[in-house]
């Protein structure tokens, strides 16, 4: 009975963990995005640097996700409160 | 139906080798990480072993790698230093692009294994906590070696009461640094199978070049984090 419970709100933290932790670097990086295409736009030989930068920046804030998605993992599959 | 797969999703199961009670190895993350080692030093090996003037074959290859981890770790500890800790920021780009690519290039399930499967050493944790904790130690021997007992006083700059953050600082940096290649790896394995689950043919192709190119950007990132994390401490 406690193991069911246990399961189900595994699950929705699972979930709440993805979502969540999906929101705030969408936003930045769609906002990186945006500024490094004003940037190339600007001035377009500089479009090289730009993107080194910004690919280095967005696997940053990919990683905030990412951790999410590893939290999200261990409550799935190596939960500590189970049994 | 009898269908023909070349991964399928496994988490948990190991290979274990036993020594004694309490010791136990990761058998297939051994085996991958002993061959992405060994080829890559057969790589650097044939690579180096006869240089000319004008590069061909293999040489260009190790020129170019050399360049890109090269001017990382310049931008990242400056000129006067970068030279000593260049080969230790090599080393970790190396073996994190070797095994990224490892797994995501040979096609594992073709060999069997009692338990488990072989795949990228760096989807199971303890080789990825190994690498954060090494470059932990890197950067307190750098501090140690190059500022002496000074490098304490690094603790309580800008002001006497960031002590605690820059003490807690020094736990989330292995951390943060675990968990991101850990994630990563493990996140595009996760997407590949759940969507060869769904569409095995053709759809997931993009998802893998897209896993491909993700995989060798974290192994760019984990050596810039590692060279700013050592040239942080010694400026």
């Amino acid at each position: 009975m406690v193991d069911s419970i246990v399961a189900a709100a595994s699950v929705v933290a699972a979930a709440i963990a993805v979502g969540f932790a999906g929101l705030g670097p969408g936003i930045g990086q769609g906002n990186a995005a945006g500024q490094a295409v004003e940037g190339i736009a600007r001035q377009p030989e500089a479009e090289g640097k730009i993107r080194g930068t910004l690919l280095l920046s967005l696997a940053f804030m990919e990683s905030l996700t990412i951790y999410g998605l590893v939290v999200a993992l261990s409550v799935l599959f190596a939960n500590p409160f189970v049994g | 139906m009898h269908t023909f797969l070349l991964s399928k999703i496994e988490v948990g199961s190991h290979l274990y080798i036993n020594f004694g009670q309490t010791l136990h190895l990761h058998g297939e993350t051994v085996i991958v990480s002993g061959l992405v080692v060994f080829s890559l030093i057969l790589f650097l090996f044939l690579g180096t072993s006869n240089l000319k003037k004008i590069p061909e074959g293999l040489q260009n290859l190790i020129e170019v790698l050399y360049e890109l981890v090269k001017s990382i770790a310049l931008t990242q500890m400056g000129p006067s230093y970068y030279s000593q800790f260049l080969p230790f920021v090599a080393t970790i780009f190396l073996f994190v692009l070797g095994s990224n690519l490892a797994g995501a290039l040979i096609p594992w399930k073709l060999l069997e294994i009692p338990s488990g499967e072989l795949a990228a050493p760096t989807n199971d944790i303890n080789t990825t906590a190994c690498l954060a904790i090494l470059t932990s130690l890197a950067y307190f021997s750098a501090g140690l070696k190059i500022k002496g007992i000074g490098y304490f006083a690094r603790y309580i700059k800008p002001a006497p009461f960031f002590l605690p953050i820059n003490i807690v600082e020094d736990f989330t940096k292995p951390l943060s640094l675990n968990f991101r290649l850990f994630g990563n790896v493990v996140a595009d394995e996760l997407t590949v199978t759940v969507i060869c689950s769904l569409v095995p043919l053709i759809i997931p192709l993009p998802i893998m070049m897209l896993g491909l190119f993700a995989s060798s950007l974290q192994a760019l990132i984990f050596a810039t984090l590692a060279a700013a994390y050592i040239g942080e401490v010694i400026e």
